[in-house]
């Protein structure tokens, strides 16, 4: 399979964003950091054609952000994305290509509440010249059909559904655009347990029938799974393991990996079971100060003095995968 | 010997434009010293509502309308909030999703453990000080003498939430309500901190109750599940034989629906329809909509029967013993 998607040592760089606690502390004189934060750090991913690619890590390790480069949406300060060998990003930094559409974690806040669901969907097609004003009514059907949702909805408000429902309406509108790629960033997670499955389900079928690339980006490590063919994982700002999903949840061969698989909980049938976490030692360090060398050496059960002075660089292992450690585990 | 809470028929609404809400509907439960019991269900069962209403802390146009709460054999429910005060924290403490909930920005941590433990005794500077950092120390906070000079925004989410954690235990309750208390946090902080708790539950005799909509999570700190659907418990038992084999078509369907139970990249089991608006639910079990068991039974409402040893449900066909 030839890649689709070619993601060249991006990083992104941000300046501090203040929570409203730190507000008022900087208000009250208090020493607050305002180092940058490099929230995705020369990162390099192929992504294949008709693939799924799962990208799963903590929350702050940069997973939205390498996503949102990845759909076009922020510029990165290094590095390159391409789409079938060309940049997807324009010499003015905005994006030149309708074939990567995003699908964004909250359904509530990515519908425009005061406008009704027919123009949602096809606003973009029209303006992009993807179907006649005329043609719009019968085409906006054709993608309400294909995600499930009644004709009629058209005709509706984004406050008329309930969550999953929304989420369906996200899908078309971004289908709607005819994209070869989609970025789906936690499209799950805000949505009741019970429909959540729907939704899976939903992009499991879109994937059969139109052939869409994806990246599947989750914190649920249950449901990347599930829908991936390859996973990457992240620590704060890099890669640090890559390779085809089952392998990789089989036998992990990044530290990091192993010890985020075994701190998922698990469904406990058998009363005479006791539950044993084997939690990662520390916390999450702060992105604002990683630690030196590997990012997860102050947390690492295998680290050895060299983890704290170089940074392992992504090395091939068998089976198509790779990982960044000094010490990887056997995979 | 009388359970440390017993909950009997409790009923909570809140008033709006399209008329009452029965935001928990007939909730009765149980709870021994020491026992920690999970709270299940989809977002607006009624889960934190419930929480709140134990506490005494539904706030207008919310109001119980009905049923008991005991709280070591006395009655909380019409308590005047001057009681209510004593009680929570004291007997009574909560633990919330957001920290920032119970954490105020502008005051140093060693301050707001220090007035949490004057409102309920008289202590001095230097002992609440000893006292806070020994229960920061207890739910893992390296350096905790030092820490309290701190103020809520120099710690990490994580740690902020060790850190109302800890303010809940201070006053040494018999019962913390736990609301979502990992849901925000990363699975290998939440790792941690599951451990944490019940290894406090063990050692100091808390009961609990957890509530999450994550079944993994509850099966694995909570002995007892209870399960609400549409402001009711519609199941009720031990925690791994509900799992194993659960009796609601509701929680069977929940179950279901987990990716582990399908083989990766094929179709999940999904329950149909969607999450019911509390506001137009049918006569009788409020599942029906959703339910390939139901028939004309099913539109009077269930009781809540108990079978066999301590499994309870709320439904006119439960799924019988199957071969395992
Ligand atoms: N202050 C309020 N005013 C009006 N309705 C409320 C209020 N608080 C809660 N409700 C309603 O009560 C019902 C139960 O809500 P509750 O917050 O207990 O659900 P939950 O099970 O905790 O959900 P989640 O999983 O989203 O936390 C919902 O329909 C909710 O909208
Ligand atoms: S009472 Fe009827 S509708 Fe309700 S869960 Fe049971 S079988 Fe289904
Ligand atoms: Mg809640």
């Amino acid at each position: 399979m030839s890649a689709l998607i070619d993601v060249r040592a991006v990083s992104k760089r941000f300046a501090p964003r203040l929570s409203l606690g730190e507000k008022i502390a900087v208000r009250l004189g208090q020493p607050i950091e305002t180092r940058t934060v490099h929230a995705v750090d020369g990162v390099s991913l192929e992504i294949r054609k008709g693939e799924v690619l799962g990208l799963v890590g903590e929350s702050g390790c940069g997973k939205s952000t390498l996503g949102r480069m990845i759909a076009g949406i922020h510029a990165p300060n290094d590095g390159t994305v391409t789409l079938d060998g060309a940049p997807i990003l324009g010499a003015d930094g905005r994006k030149r290509t309708t074939r990567i559409q995003m699908i964004f974690q909250d359904p509530f806040a990515s519908l425009d509440p005061r406008i009704r669901i027919g123009e949602t969907i096809s606003e973009g097609p029209i303006a992009h010249r993807l179907v006649p004003r005329a043609g719009a009514r019968a085409y906006v059907e054709t993608w309400l059909d294909a995600v499930g949702l009644p004709r009629d909805a058209a005709d509706r408000f984004p406050h008329q559904f309930s969550g999953g429902q929304r989420q369906r309406i996200a899908i078309a509108r971004a289908l709607a655009m005819q994209p070869d790629m989609l970025v789906c960033d936690e499209p799950v997670a805000s949505l009741d347990v019970s429909i959540q499955a729907q939704i899976v389900n939903l992009f499991l079928k879109l994937r059969r029938d139109l052939g869409l690339t994806m990246l599947f980006i989750s914190h649920d490590l249950g449901i990347v799974r599930h829908i991936s063919d390859r996973i990457a994982i992240m620590y704060l700002g890099r890669i640090v393991e890559q390779g085809p999903t089952e392998a990789v949840y089989r036998a992990p061969a990044h530290p990091y990996t192993r010890a985020l698989l075994d701190s998922i909980p698990k469904l406990v049938t058998d009363s005479d079971e006791l539950v044993t976490f084997r939690p990662i030692s520390g916390e999450l360090p702060s992105p604002l100060a990683p630690p030196s060398g590997c990012h997860f050496h102050l947390r690492c059960p295998k680290a050895q003095p060299m983890c704290r002075d170089a940074i392992p660089p992504r090395t091939a292992i068998t089976g198509s995968r790779d990982v960044a450690c000094h010490f990887p585990l056997e995979a | 010997m009388s359970p440390l809470l017993e909950v009997r028929d409790l009923k909570t609404q809140f008033a709006t434009r399209n008329g009452p809400l029965k935001a928990v509907d007939g909730v009765s439960f149980t709870l021994a010293e020491g026992e920690i019991i999970g709270l299940v269900g989809e977002s607006g069962s009624g889960k934190s509502v419930t929480g709140f209403s134990l506490l005494g802390l539904v706030d207008p146009p919310g109001r119980i309308t009905g049923g008991s709460v005991k709280l070591m054999g006395r009655e909380i429910v019409g308590l005047p909030p001057s009681d209510l005060r004593k009680i929570r924290g004291r007997e009574i403490s909560m633990v919330f999703q957001d920290p920032s909930a119970t954490l105020n920005p502008v005051l140093t941590i060693g301050m707001q453990m220090r007035l949490a433990l004057e409102a309920h005794e008289r202590i001095g500077e230097a002992a609440a000080r000893e006292r806070s950092a020994a229960v920061l120390a207890r739910v893992g906070i390296p350096d905790a003498a030092r820490r309290l000079d701190a103020h809520p925004h120099q710690f990490s989410g994580g740690m902020r939430q060790r850190v109302a954690i800890a303010i809940a235990l201070l006053n040494r309750p018999r019962l913390i309500i736990c609301d979502e208390p990992t849901t925000a946090l990363d699975v290998s902080i939440q790792a941690q901190i599951l451990t944490e708790m019940r290894s406090l539950a063990e050692e100091s005799r808390t009961a609990m109750i957890w509530i999450s909509h994550d079944l993994a999570t509850v099966s694995s700190i909570a002995s007892r599940l209870l399960v609400m659907y549409a402001g009711r418990i519609i199941e009720e038992g031990p925690v791994a034989a509900v799992l194993r084999q659960p009796r609601h078509p509701y929680t069977a369907g929940l179950l279901a629906s987990l990716p582990a139970r399908a083989e990766p990249g094929t179709d999940l089991v999904q329950i149909p329809g969607s999450t019911p608006s509390l506001f137009d639910l049918p006569p009788g079990c409020a599942f029906q909509p959703r339910c390939s068991y139901r028939t004309t039974e099913c539109g009077v409402m269930p009781d809540f029967m108990t079978v066999g040893t301590g499994r309870s449900h709320r439904c006119h066909h439960p799924l019988g013993e199957r071969p395992a």
